[in-house]
């Protein structure tokens, strides 16, 4: 049976309410007649035989590329690169789509005599995988067999001894990456594509990039001409990225790129109605809403944020290809919008969306206010190819409750960000200007990036600039359930419910407004013509 | 006649940092081109006469509009070529002059001497020493000291309260000649009043005593070291001896008919003014109760938070809700201006052969009836309310005219419900922002207690129904000519009592007691003080700045930070097990820290004894980023990386061990912990060599880094959080309090040092216990 595909559903009599993330919880929100509901295709089949599948992908590469038994001989050193915590989201049920590939890279090293072997988490500037986050992406196995001999490292962005200079582009932007991984014979880069931003040549330009090399194309900038960054073609960033990465290349480092895509399967059995549609729900589904979503919203924050985070999602892989960067990516990014791909006519005066529990930066953590406004306008609003699915000037109304909390172990540039840097401005220019060196710089979060498991001091800024482009497009952001201190300091205006936030947003783009919902879970990618 | 009266002539003034001595001095200046003025200053503990003369007396807003009229470089010539300061000291014999400038005393033709202890509780021996004997001694040496001026004259400024709690009228005659007064040897008077001194000194002495003043100061401080005990027991001691000498004070002076030690000994250095001996004229000026002035300098100037202000302020917030008094009683009021030139209007006219006495007051003839005066300040302030903190105008309660003693029970009783409420407070083991209503709850005691010494103090006043004539000051009227009436008319009957109060003293009264007038919610001077104090703690210029940590960079201790590492590698069961045997002995541990702290981190830290210092140090990190930092205040982690970006030398002062707080090591310049032994085999003693840096010992580490950095104390900034750290808060240039506990917030507020309440990250996953996590 193949799976159905998305659609536009306008609302009308019949149309029952629709399910809207709202933080940990979720709840069911009426629309007005005529509003859009942009419904995600349901998740493709996966591949039978995962475990062949990989092998062939290996063998038989894409692109300029041999074969990798064929790049395999004794006395070389491998080192094998993988996507960190941030993908997939939710994390996915064991075996993670990383070690079963990592364990066919390894065997057939193995098969070729290859022992000196690294792996290292592609962590550009995000916090360290606790022990626990490494186990469940590489398996016991793995993990047992390299963390103990320290062959199981997390890339340092501020490691002075361990990152090499390439030189620079011809656009003058330094490349600088991972020494490890740039001096050795083989590197093997294993990816999980979950959206059409990941992966290509931004896996190791960015992922075991420093500082020095990242701020070239993770500035406001470039955000604000990545028109979407989901859309490599129209992306700023990317055309930055692929510079970089045919650099790299350039300059002797042979790598060997594994990109995976999965279905969009994201709940397993009891959150099963969250992918459903609202009218084909049945009893069990309309009691397991009530019953979840009851009990999540009368729970202490923490305790339902810990439910929540400790879902693991029944992804199933859908491709895998393996070969020579670029032609391999183009073959993902077809997978992945076969998979997402909806087309919509037309924008709408207001684009609605309700955030969920997680995002890539708060996996295991909590979604900060930063972090929500990264979501919504750097991630949700992005996810588009041709134009926004909002007109410019529209207005954006967010479901959450942006409460201003913050992990300070994970987060703490973020807390300085939102007390010492939100309170004097929000505009990504200023902000950029003012303040990103003195937090970039910082020696304290520099020590917790490194030591501890911190974001890199600059990372809060790396997230408003992702919503720069939105900021620029949109007359304004509402959000639906916000806290309003929180919430007016990011600039937002805060409402109660979703007639309120309808009316307020009527102030911004006139009476009589046309509206789009996002619908998820699970991802949807709008093709806007 | 007075412009002419005091032409060519040097009047020397004592008490002119006083209410009517600054008056004094600025009319002479402003109206009267050819008098000098010698004024006798006493020399402060840290500042000259001169200084004082400055600072106290012409930085005074009475010589604004003098100023500011002919400029200040001419306001400056006229100030040095009119006035000349002389050091001394009217409680010494001879003023305790120099040859020098005893000689210029000489030289003077008019002596006024003003200085008073004009607090109504002062002390017995205080107020006998100056009110008492001051008069007959300035009198005196005035009159010894060598001149070749003729016909000097001596002018004691009294107060017409002399008269005492008698009812009925009171006659402008020396107190030695009128029938009603008690025949008192004032020299028995002072004899006692010293020997009363020394009983008490030696009293407070006592073994039961001393323990007593212990105990309080243990109370109030807690364990801030022997140093800081020892000082604050020394100043409850003396408190003591001032509070038993007041209440003796107080005791005698009614026993005699007088209201307060004040009138007491006001009345009998009268006397021992008309018994000494002199070649002199002597007149003696008796004001009622000086308020703001009529006209000069400018309405309603006036100088210190007098008599029936604190009453008035107390009743416009709400705290009092009756003035005490008889309604048709007169509360005689008198503007200091008419004082002023009262007295100058005697001195112009020169003294009598017998010593004349002069009524300054106003109930004889423009009498103010006690109940209009309330319904003034009634009406004054329905019109114009004052705020509280939340804004809401205050209203004000209907008048019944209690009695005093009724008004007293009533605050009395207020004031015992706040003070249990404070004790009750001290107890709670709260810190930080969740103590703010306990500044409420003390600074409410403080304003009930203060209202309910106004009532004892000042209710007698109210209360009196004494009739001061003015047959005396009405003659010298006579003498003014037209252009002095213009400049010195000192007749009570001008005075419209309800355009005074309300135009000219209410306004007056509100504006000098920094009370809220317009409806804001937090008042913007105390938000500009806030930020005033930060910018001079963020100052660019070279600080060291030492930070305590536990409660003050994060919200941990050396308990729990031992829970988690001996947790680390524990199993699930035998973690509980753990956790559980330290709760048990938690009251235990608890205790011993509040006696010695350093004695309960010697205790504490033997539990490490064979411990493995590796795994220690490898386990830390893990304290660091599982526990510590989601204790930890992000505010006070930004604030010492905001002074480490001005260049500030920042450095953490704890008494937790070297190896639990090195993961903070890039936080900060410096850190200063306990050091551990380890045995050769790599395990620790559970021994902490050396005085641990906490308590005194901190307060010296400060000064000892601050010259390493080649700066001063004052060049020192410290943050902590508890009275143990007492020491090293007073010993820096700036301290800061964060989270205070109730006894160092009490000391905070006192001293006005910055309180920061900083918290944990909100949202951080909450953690009951400190238990390692277990690795998924």
């Amino acid at each position: 049976m193949t799976s159905r595909p998305g659609f536009v559903l306008e609302v009308d009599r019949s149309t029952p309410p629709i399910l809207m993330w709202h933080g940990n919880s979720y709840r069911l929100e009426r629309f007005p007649k005529g509003a859009r509901i942009l419904y995600p295709p349901e998740p493709q089949e996966p591949i039978k035989d995962p475990k062949s599948a990989i092998a062939q992908a290996l063998e038989s590469p894409t692109g300029d590329s041999k074969p990798l038994s064929a790049l395999l001989h004794k006395g070389m050193r491998l080192v094998i690169a993988f996507d960190d915590v941030s993908l997939p989201l939710p994390q996915m049920q064991a075996p993670d789509v990383r070690q079963m590939v990592i364990e066919a890279v390894l065997e057939k090293a193995a098969e070729h005599g290859v022992d000196d072997v690294y792996l290292i988490a592609a962590l550009a500037l995000h916090r360290r995988m606790t022990e626990g986050e490494l186990r469940h992406a590489l398996g016991a196995r793995v993990y047992d067999a390299f963390h103990p001999r320290k062959r199981l490292l997390q890339h340092d962005a501020e490691d002075p001894s361990n990152l090499v200079d390439l030189g620079t582009t011809e656009h003058g932007e330094v490349v600088e990456i991972n020494k490890l991984a740039a001096e050795a014979d083989l590197l093997v880069y294993v990816n999980i594509n979950l959206v059409s931003m990941d992966g290509g040549h931004k896996s190791v330009a960015t992922g075991l990039a420093s500082y020095r090399s990242i701020r070239h194309h993770h500035n406001v900038k470039t955000m604000v001409h990545s028109k979407s960054f989901m859309d490599m073609h129209n992306s700023e960033l990317h055309t930055s990225n692929w510079r970089m990465g045919r650099h790299i290349a350039s300059q002797g480092v042979k790598i060997f790129q594994i990109e995976t895509t999965l279905n969009t399967d994201t709940f397993p059995k009891p959150f099963e109605f969250l992918s459903k549609r609202e009218w084909e729900w049945n009893l069990k589904d309309r009691t397991a809403f009530i019953a979840s979503s009851t009990s999540l919203q009368a729970s202490p924050d923490w305790i339902s944020r810990d439910i929540m985070h400790k879902i693991r999602s029944p992804y199933k892989l859908t491709g895998i290809n393996a070969g020579e960067v670029e032609a391999v990516h183009a073959k993902t990014l077809d997978k992945v919008f076969s998979q997402q791909l909806v087309n919509v006519e037309g924008q709408s005066d207001i684009l609605t969306m309700g955030l969920p529990f997680v995002g890539p930066y708060n996996v295991n953590s909590i979604m900060n206010p930063i972090l929500v406004y990264c979501l919504a306008l750097g991630y949700f609003f992005n996810m588009y190819i041709g134009k926004p699915l909002v007109r410019p000037g529209g207005v954006v109304i967010i479901s959450h409750p942006n409460k201003a909390e913050f992990d300070p172990a994970f987060h703490p540039s973020y807390i300085d960000f939102y007390e010492q840097v939100l309170t004097e401005t929000t505009d990504p220019k200023e902000i950029e200007k003012r303040f990103e060196e003195s937090f970039a710089n910082d020696p304290w979060y520099i020590h917790l990036y490194r030591k501890g498991n911190a974001y890199h001091g600059v990372h809060p800024f790396y997230m408003w600039y992702w919503g720069a482009h939105a900021l620029d497009h949109l007359g304004g952001v509402i959000i639906l359930g916000g806290d309003p201190k929180a919430t007016r300091r990011l600039g937002f205006q805060p409402a109660s419910t979703m007639m309120d936030a309808i009316e307020m947003a009527k102030s911004v783009v006139g009476p009589d407004p046309s509206i789009t919902h996002l619908h998820s879970p699970p991802l949807v990618m709008a093709k806007v013509i | 006649m007075i412009l002419e009266g005091l032409e060519g002539k040097t009047v020397f003034i004592t008490g002119g940092t006083g209410f009517v001595g600054t008056a004094l001095i600025e009319r002479i200046l402003r109206t009267l081109p050819n008098t000098d003025v010698v004024l006798l200053i006493r020399g402060g503990r840290r500042s000259s006469p001169e200084a004082r003369f400055q600072r106290e007396i012409l930085k005074n807003n009475c010589f604004d509009s003098l100023r500011d009229r002919i400029g200040s470089k001419e306001f400056d010539a006229l100030v040095q070529e009119r006035i000349r300061v002389v050091s001394g000291d009217v409680s010494k014999d001879g003023l305790g002059l120099s040859d020098k400038d005893l000689a210029i005393l000489g030289e003077c033709d008019i002596a006024i001497h003003s200085a008073a202890t004009v607090s109504f509780d002062a002390p017995l021996d205080s107020a006998v020493e100056v009110n008492l004997l001051g008069p007959s001694r300035v009198a005196k040496t005035f009159n010894d000291a060598p001149s070749s001026r003729e016909n000097r004259h001596f002018i004691a400024v009294s107060t017409a309260y002399v008269a005492g709690s008698r009812r009925g009228d009171a006659p402008e005659i020396s107190l030695a000649n009128n029938p009603l007064y008690p025949d008192v040897n004032w020299r028995a008077e002072v004899d006692a009043a010293r020997q009363l001194r020394d009983e008490i000194e030696r009293k407070s002495r006592d073994p039961k005593n001393l323990e007593e003043f212990q105990r309080r100061s243990r109370r109030e401080v807690g364990s801030a070291g022997v140093a800081i005990l020892a000082e604050r027991c020394e100043k409850l001691r003396k408190e003591w001896v001032r509070t038993k000498m007041v209440e003796l004070g107080r005791a005698r002076a009614s026993s005699l008919g007088w209201p307060d030690a004040y009138a007491y000994s006001k009345a009998l250095g009268e006397i021992a003014l008309s018994e000494a001996v002199l070649d002199i004229g002597v007149s003696v000026v008796r004001p009622s109760i000086i308020e703001s002035s009529l006209i000069q300098p400018f309405p309603g100037w006036i100088r210190g938070f007098r008599m029936a202000e604190p009453i008035i302020i107390s009743f416009a917030k709400g705290l009092l809700k009756e003035f005490p008094g008889v309604p048709e009683g007169v509360i005689d009021v008198i503007p200091v201006d008419l004082v002023v030139s009262a007295i100058l209007a005697v001195a112009a006219k020169g003294a009598d052969e017998r010593t004349n006495y002069y009524h300054v007051a106003s109930g004889s003839v423009n009498p103010l009836r006690y109940e209009s005066l309330v319904n003034m300040v009634r009406d004054y302030f329905q019109q114009n309310p004052l705020y509280d903190d939340k804004g809401q105008p205050i209203s004000l309660p209907k008048w019944s005219s209690p009695g005093r003693s009724k008004v007293q029970n009533e605050v009395n009783r207020a004031a015992k419900v706040l003070g249990v409420l404070e004790d009750v407070s001290s107890l709670l083991p709260l810190r930080g922002s969740r103590l703010n209503f306990t500044k409420d709850l003390e600074s409410k005691r403080l304003e009930v207690e203060r209202a309910l010494t106004y009532v004892e103090l000042y209710g007698s006043y109210a209360e009196c129904e004494a009739n001061y004539l003015v047959d005396h000051l009405d003659a010298l009227k006579t003498h003014l000519s037209d252009t002095d009436l213009e400049y010195f008319n000192f007749d009570p009957r001008q005075v419209v009592w309800s355009e005074f109060v309300s135009k000219v003293h209410l306004p007056s009264v509100v504006e000098h007691s920094r009370v809220k007038t317009h409806p804001e919610k937090t008042s913007t001077s105390s938000k500009r003080r806030s930020e005033r104090q930060l910018r001079s703690i963020l100052t660019d210029e070279p600080r060291l700045v030492a930070f305590d940590l536990e409660n003050t960079v994060i919200a941990a201790n050396v308990v729990d930070s031992f829970a988690y590492l001996a947790t680390r590698r524990l199993k699930g069961s035998e973690k509980v097990a753990l956790v559980a045997s330290l709760l048990a002995e938690a009251p235990s541990l608890l205790s011993l820290d509040r006696k010695d702290r350093g004695e309960f981190l010697r205790y504490f830290y033997r539990r490490y004894e064979n411990a493995e210092s590796e795994l220690l140090k490898e386990d830390s990190w893990s304290l660091l980023n599982e526990y510590l930092l989601t204790k930890a205040f992000p505010d006070a982690i930004w604030r010492v990386r905001q002074h480490r970006r001005l260049g500030h030398k920042t450095v953490l002062i704890t008494g937790a061990l070297d190896f639990v707080v090195r993961p903070l090591e890039p936080l900060f310049d410096e850190i200063v912990s306990a050091e551990m032994t380890e045995f050769d085999n790599g395990t620790l003693t559970g021994q902490v060599p050396g005085t641990p840096p906490i308590g005194e010992a901190r307060a010296e580490i400060l000064s000892q880094l601050a010259r390493k950095y080649g700066l001063s104390d004052d060049q020192t900034i410290a943050y902590a959080d508890g009275t143990s750290d007492l020491p090293m808060l007073e010993r820096a240039g700036t301290a800061v309090c964060v989270n205070p506990e109730v006894k160092l917030l009490n000391i905070a507020r006192r001293r006005g040092w910055r309180i920061e309440n900083w918290s944990r990250a909100k949202g951080a996953s909450s953690i009951y216990l400190p238990i390692a996590k277990v690795n998924q």
